[in-house]
């Protein structure tokens, strides 16, 4: 039998939850995404991992549990338990730049920095409220938004004025 | 691994966790939060609180889940759709906590299934008929602005699974009023047919605002404790939103909010809401032990 300490079973367990990937932007594991917060193993020996939604209403957060669960037993944990944590809320500024370099390579523009929260005030204007993103495909910064709501919760939809391409946005949140 | 492929997972072993689509293996919203109860907070108040505030999100989403295949623009629908989502998602957590807040322990579907109209606390507004889109786009401005108020005040409550709740949902919110806002300003700066329309919203909605900023005698305790937001103390900041935006709509300004008087909060609805209901609970109702 191979003994291991827990620093190493812990790092066994955070890699193993680390790798899994998201299911609607299959391209970013947890970790690049910033969802997975921390892991722990317990007295008894169970594997304890916390994850955060991107957002309320994320429908993929059940299956990435699932898949975490699914995980981190195939490394050899036979206890797991995956928590969700909702403080503090997730955030785009936790995406790492590997998470932002995939995202490019995939075609989909990475966001740009989080807005500061300032819900008395109110944009008044029809014209972009927040960063606009550059061309993924020819790296214009001619682009226009079609939708600020795309084909999940994370993404806007716009289009390339330079190349007419349309791409998705993941918006700053 | 799972994660080449949205629809591998669809393949793979879920244990005892059915499922015949990707996203509807739903599992308690609250798994593994601290869900203790502060010290001399009174658990069946917050209880009816998370009701009301998960009703009016809950419901408010059905009703623009109208739209769905009949929005003018592929756009708009996945617009509304959207921001229904991130609704349901709000209202999942808040039911959930009223489950455990009053030792019930009634999960989110119970709540969402298996109460009656008189039994929902939603503000009256959230169940309104959809009408036209101008009337959809004021409606959501009007409740997008006074929940993003009352949800801005609620990130600091006593209750640690509240403030979290909130924190979380005023961003969505932030989002939900820039898209409301961005179509008043275009519906009411836009052609004289849509100008006309957007009017016609403000007319028909004007009347139900009052009652977003009644105190329910569980908000009123519910503040006192600091776990709450009194609604009637968001009141003249709502105004202020909503006057600058209509204004810059080139819409005249708003006449003040009507007198506020409980409703939705003491179980009293508009003959909307059971229809709604119907609807809502129809596959649960009929299928009551499925997993899907």
């Amino acid at each position: 039998m191979v003994t291991t300490t827990r620093e190493e079973q812990r790092d066994r367990l955070w890699k193993a939850a680390a790798a899994v990937t998201d299911p609607e932007l299959p391209m970013l594991t947890l970790a690049d995404l910033g969802i997975l917060r921390r892991v722990e193993i317990g007295d008894e020996g169970t594997a304890r991992v916390w994850i955060t939604p991107t957002y309320s209403g994320c429908p993929a957060l059940a299956e990435m549990r699932a898949d975490v669960h699914r995980a981190v037993r195939a490394a050899g944990f036979d206890q797991v338990q995956v928590h969700t944590e909702l403080s503090p809320p997730w955030s785009t500024d936790w995406i790492t730049d590997e998470g932002r370099r995939k995202l490019l390579e995939n075609g989909i523009s990475p966001p740009g920095a989080a807005p500061r929260r300032a819900s008395g005030s109110v944009p008044l204007t029809l014209l972009p409220t927040r960063t606009v993103p550059h061309c993924p495909q020819c790296g214009s910064e001619r682009t226009e938004e079609l939708s600020r709501f795309g084909a999940t919760s994370c993404k806007s939809l716009h289009r390339c004025q330079s190349c007419l391409e349309p791409f998705e946005h993941v918006k700053e949140i | 691994m799972s994660g080449d492929h949205i629809y591998s997972a669809l393949s793979e072993e879920h244990g005892g966790d059915a499922r015949w689509a990707f996203g509807t293996g739903f599992t308690d919203a609250l798994a593994g939060v601290d869900t203790t109860v502060p010290e001399g907070v009174d658990g069946d108040d917050l209880a009816l609180y998370c009701q009301m505030l998960g009703d009016d999100a809950l419901v408010q989403a059905q009703r623009l889940t109208d739209w769905v295949t009949d929005a003018p623009e592929l756009e708009e629908e996945v617009a509304l759709a959207n921001i229904a989502l991130d609704l349901i998602g709000q209202a999942r957590l808040l039911l959930a906590r009223a489950g455990q807040a009053d030792g019930s322990g009634r999960d989110e579907d119970a709540f969402a299934y298996w109460r009656g109209p008189e039994e929902f606390r939603n503000v009256q507004l959230a169940e309104a008929p959809r009408g036209d889109f101008a009337r959809a786009i004021l409606t959501l401005l009007v409740l997008s602005s006074a929940r993003l108020a009352v949800f801005s005040r609620l990130s600091s409550s006593k209750d640690p699974v509240l403030a979290a709740v909130a924190a979380k949902a005023v961003n969505e919110l932030a989002y939900h009023r820039e898209y409301a806002v961005s179509w008043a300003l275009r519906l009411g700066d836009g052609t004289p047919y849509s100008r006309e329309r957007m009017v016609a919203a403000v007319a028909d909605v004007w009347p139900m605002t009052g009652e977003l900023f009644a105190t329910h005698p569980v908000e009123a305790r519910m503040a006192a404790q600091g776990v709450g937001v009194d609604p009637a103390e968001v009141s003249q900041e709502v105004h202020r939103v909503l006057t600058e935006v209509l204004t810059t709509a080139t819409l005249d300004a708003p006449a003040p909010f009507p007198e506020p008087v409980v409703a939705g909060r003491q179980g009293t609805h508009t003959a909307e809401l059971a229809p709604l209901l119907t609807e809502l609970q129809k596959v649960a109702r009929e299928h009551p032990e499925a997993t899907w």
